[in-house]
Parts: C-alpha cells; structure tokens; sequence
C-alpha cells in the first residue's frame, strides 16, 4: 500500500498547495524554452549542422568542429585576446572603484561627496552604443578632442580607433571611465560596516587619517575586496564584447577580437553556425570551470572569513 | 567621528588634497559628455575642424532639426518605448510569482527548482544556439519576440526570492485566518512589504530594456521595428560613408559627427530625468544584489 498512499500524498498536496505551482510554471516554461532549449541546441557543435535538416537530423562528425578551431590562428588569437583584456581589466579596472571610495570615504564636505558620487554613477546607466559614439567622437582623428589636446603639445594627430596598439588602453580606459564609480558602491558599504570605535581609539593613539585608512578601513574591507576579486576573476571569459563590436574593426582584430566577438562574427555574420557554436561552448566551458571555483573559493573564504 | 577642528595639519591637508582628486575624476567623467552636447550645438565645420573643446562653436540647432525630423528617429524612440515598458511588465509578471512559488517552504522540489534557475548563471549556451532556437520558435524580427525573449533571469528572480524568503511569517498568519489564498497573499502581504526589492528588480529590469541593443540589432530586421540604440548604431556605422548624406552637408551646418552627438544627447534625455529615481534605489538594490545564490 506504500506507493499508493504515496499518490495520495501527492495528490492531497497538489489540491491544496496548486495555486503556487501555477505561480511557478511560466517562469519555468520560459527557462526551458529560451535557456534549456538552446543547450539541447548545443549539440550542433559536434554536428555538421544545416538549416534545411535541424539541429536534430544534422549528422554527428564528432569533434572535427574543435580539430580545426584549435588549429585556427584566429581562434587563438581570440583566446589570448580575451585573457590579456580580462588581466588587464583586472589589474587597473579592479582596483579603480577601491581606491575611489577610500578617497570618498576620506571627503569630509556631505554635499560635495553627495554630488559626485552622483556624477561618477551615472555612465554606468549609458547604453554601449552611446558609449561607443562618445569614444569614437572623442578620439576622431579630425573632430576629437583628443587629437586637438594634442595638437596643442604639438603631436602629430592620430587615428587611435585604427591602430591595434591603441585598442587595449581605450577600451580598459572606457571600462575605468563607465564602471569605477558604480564599482565603488560595494566597496562604500563595506567602509560603512566598519566600527567607529576602531577610529576612535586610533584616535586617542594619535594615528593620522593617512594611516588608519591603511591600518583599519583597507583591513576591514579584505574580505569584500577578496569576494570582489574572485568573482571578478571567475568572470575572466566574459569581456563585454557588446563595446568591442561596437569599436573594433579589421584594422584592430589582431588586438581587440575576442572568442565572443569571434563566435558572432563567424556564427551570426558567416552563417558558420556550428563552427561557430563550437567557440562558444568552448567559452562556455572555461567560463563555467572559473565561476565554479570562484564560488567554492568565496564560500570558504567567507566561511572563515569574520563575516 | 570625522571632525575637521580634530584633524592635524597633516590630515587638513590629505582631506583636501583627496577631495581636490575626487573632484578631478567627477570632472573627467562628467567631461565627455559636456564634449557631446558641445558637439551637438556647434557647426558642422568647427567640429570638423576640431574645434570645438568645452563650448558650442558657431551655435546651431541644425544637426537637431536633420534628425527630429527623420521619421526612423521617431519610430525607434517610440519602439524603445514599446520595449521598455512592455518589457518590464511582462518580466515583473514572471518574475513576482516565480519568486514566491520559489520561496514558499512547502514547495515540492524547492532545491531542485531553484538549482534549475540558479545553473543558468553558470553556464549559457552562448549566442549561436539562442539565436537558433529564435529562429525555430519564428520569433526572428518580431517585437513580441525581443519582449518575451529577455523578460526573466535568474540573478533578479533569485534576489527577490532572497527578499521574500526574509518575510517573517508572522506577517502572512492574520491573512491566512481570513481564508486568503496564496494569490491573495502574494497580492495583498508580500508585494506591498518587498516594495524596495521590487523597485530593485523594475529598475534593472528599465535599465537594461532601454539600453538593450545587441539582440536587437541581431534579431530584428525591419526598420520599423528597432530601438532607438540600434538606430544610434546604424547611424554611427554608415553616417560617415553614407553619399547622400555628404551631398546635403555640404550646404548645411551639420556634420556625421554633430548629428551622432546630437542623437546621443536625445538618447541621454530621458536617462537624465529618470535618474534621481533611479539613484534612489540603486544604491540598496547593488547590495541585495549581493547576497547571492
């Protein structure tokens, strides 16, 4: 009589308790269709995919799709491409909002404070096409004031959007310029968490703002700045390659294209789907190993960690 | 605790000397876009002479008279309308009772249901098998598509999952005594006391409809039917070659570069009066954005 009584269970509960599956069953149905859906769809990296057949009638080929993508000096350069603007997104793009809001945290007059930290969160809310006129605007060999800052110290104009040399620092640049400010948030709030008996009892020692921003706020706020570090370096595979579509051009691929920009170009401007979904799932995958240690890191690290 | 009569001269002096350097990054972020407008109000042929630095040179509206009265320019603004309000009700709608069905203890499969939304943070499938199945659900170039597409995912159901799951249940009791079902709770209980979550959610949910292009510009093809950040981009990519364009600026006062500043400048307009409220609640929203999982 177990399983019986087991359907019966089931059932009472369902009669009683529907209404909140109805609530769940939309949200369901859409993860399936438009997440799930395409990861079924994934299949056609191993497929020589065509339109007319489906991804389910294409026949298998197994890994010839990968053979020749890691064969592809493209694809490489995509790969590399990614890391060195991931490390050096890292390098000057992480510590921008730290410095930021130890340097708020330091500005004594509210209104002053108030008004900028207004102005700095605001590009964060500017779409990347506009971000992308504004650069392009901005660093135009004719019109920009770039060039026209320089042609005043007498330097010769440059056309910065066509040199590959230029690329990486532009973009960094654009990333620092958009994010710092809203970057800085996460890091004020940790400031504010810190006890004000730390600071007075420096006080009465005689320390200097100077050193109790070194000695107390930078320690106190090590683990956020830890947790911000390593979901930032899960993230390595994500560059926002939304901007890079919208600044590079073949004058630049050698720097500026990445796996994404690699996969759309292939993928969605060459009809080379299943080639390019191979690029993809490779991203996919690193990307998933890096979040997966990067959350396992932070759930140690914040267990044992004084929060 | 920060008293300027307490400071040393030392400390007098770092205080305004960090308040001196936030000032100059307020500055250089605020800059560009004052360059923009600058660029937008001024001649085509000071800007093309680079000219101009901080103000307009050679006023004019003219660069803002050849794009209000492009007809696409209005029909994408309206769109982008279209996305960002059809889009935020259509995504709150999936989104508050998905949350709440996931936040109830006595749900059936809570972990697994929530592992199910949670994996999609981890892993996607990337950009060629989304637009695949677009393709094969026959929502290529079509604005329901875009609108339903992009309504939900998984970091703003799972953040106000985590609100309501903070509700104690002491809250919802006087409700369940009066016979209420869980739609009347939801409606009646929870809403009104997640309204920062709520307003949280809404807001990125605005945020990224209004500033959406990528998929935009992949899956829809007719002119008709693109936000205006596609149209920016249209702009922007065939403005400068466009033969017919360079004909006509000979004899007026614009430039490719003073209508792109000119359409940024609209595009900007309605981010500027939205943004005290915006500013209100983000800085609580980044934060319960924090808790994750």
């Amino acid at each position: 009589m177990q399983p019986e009584s087991r359907i019966n269970r089931i059932i009472h509960h369902l009669q009683r308790e529907w209404q909140i599956y109805v609530m769940l069953l939309p949200t369901i149905i859409w993860f399936i269709v438009f997440l799930y859906k395409p990861m079924y769809g994934l299949q056609i990296a191993f497929k020589d995919y065509s339109i007319f057949r489906g991804v389910a009638k294409s026949p298998w080929i197994g890994l010839e799709h990968f053979e020749y993508l890691f064969s592809n000096d493209q694809f490489i350069r995509a790969v590399w491409n990614t890391i060195k603007i991931s490390a050096l997104n890292l390098l000057f793009g992480f510590p921008a909002p730290i410095i930021l809001a130890l340097m708020f945290n330091e500005v004594l007059h509210a209104t002053y404070k108030k008004t900028a930290q207004t102005i700095v969160y605001l590009p964060h809310f500017i779409s990347s096409v506009i971000i992308a006129g504004i650069v392009i605007t901005a660093f135009s060999p004719s019109v920009g004031i770039v060039n026209t800052v320089l042609e005043w110290f007498g330097i010769d104009s440059i056309y910065f959007l066509t040199k590959p040399e230029w690329f990486r620092p532009i973009f960094v640049g654009t990333g620092i310029w958009q994010e710092a400010g809203f970057g800085s948030i996460v890091f004020l709030a940790a400031i504010a968490g810190v006890s004000p008996s730390l600071y007075e009892s420096a006080v009465v020692d005689g320390a200097n703002r100077w050193q109790m921003m070194w000695k107390i706020t930078i320690p106190s706020i090590l683990p956020t700045i830890i947790i911000m570090l390593i979901i930032r370096i899960g993230n390595i595979m994500e560059v926002s390659f939304e901007l890079i579509i919208l600044l590079y051009q073949p004058a630049t691929y050698e720097t500026a294209d990445v796996v994404n920009t690699f996969v759309y170009r292939q993928g969605l401007q060459n009809g080379q789907y299943d080639f390019a979904a191979a690029a993809g799932l490779f991203n996919a995958l690193v990307a998933f190993v890096l979040v997966m240690v990067a959350n396992t890191l932070s759930r140690r690290y914040s267990r044992t960690s004084l929060w | 605790m920060l008293n300027w009569n307490l400071y040393s001269r030392g400390d007098k002096f770092f205080a305004i000397a960090v308040s001196v350097l936030v000032g100059m990054f307020t500055i250089a972020t605020l800059y560009p876009f004052i360059y923009i407008a600058a660029v937008s109000f001024s001649s085509g042929f000071a800007a093309q002479a680079g000219k101009v630095v901080l103000t307009p040179i050679d006023a004019t509206v003219e660069a803002y008279k050849y794009i209000l009265v492009k007809p696409e320019f209005w029909i994408s603004y309206r769109n982008t309308f279209i996305y960002t309000i059809g889009g935020t009700i259509v995504s709150m709608l999936f989104i508050i009772p998905g949350a709440y069905a996931l936040s109830r203890p006595q749900l059936f499969g809570r972990r697994f249901f929530n592992l199910f939304i949670a994996f999609t943070m981890w892993f996607n499938a990337g950009l060629i098998p989304f637009y695949l199945n677009m393709r094969d659900l026959h929502l290529l170039d079509s604005m329901f598509g875009i609108i339903l597409a992009f309504a939900v995912n998984a970091f703003n159901i799972i953040l106000l999952r985590n609100f309501f799951e903070a509700i104690p249940s002491s809250f919802e009791e006087a409700a369940r005594m009066d016979g209420a079902n869980e739609f009347q709770v939801l409606w009646k209980v929870f809403i009104p006391l997640s309204k920062p979550a709520i307003a949280t959610v809404t807001l990125f949910c605005i945020v990224s409809r209004w500033n959406g292009f990528f998929w935009a510009m992949v899956l829809l093809s007719s002119s008709e039917k693109i936000p205006l950040q596609v149209f920016l981009r249209h702009t922007l990519a065939t403005l400068s070659d466009d033969d017919e364009f360079a004909i006509t600026q000979l004899e007026a006062a614009y430039s490719a570069e003073t209508v792109t500043a000119a359409i940024i400048v609209c595009s900007i307009i309605p981010v500027l009066l939205v943004y005290p409220w915006i500013q209100k609640y983000f800085e609580k929203g980044i934060l319960l954005g924090g808790v994750k999982e």
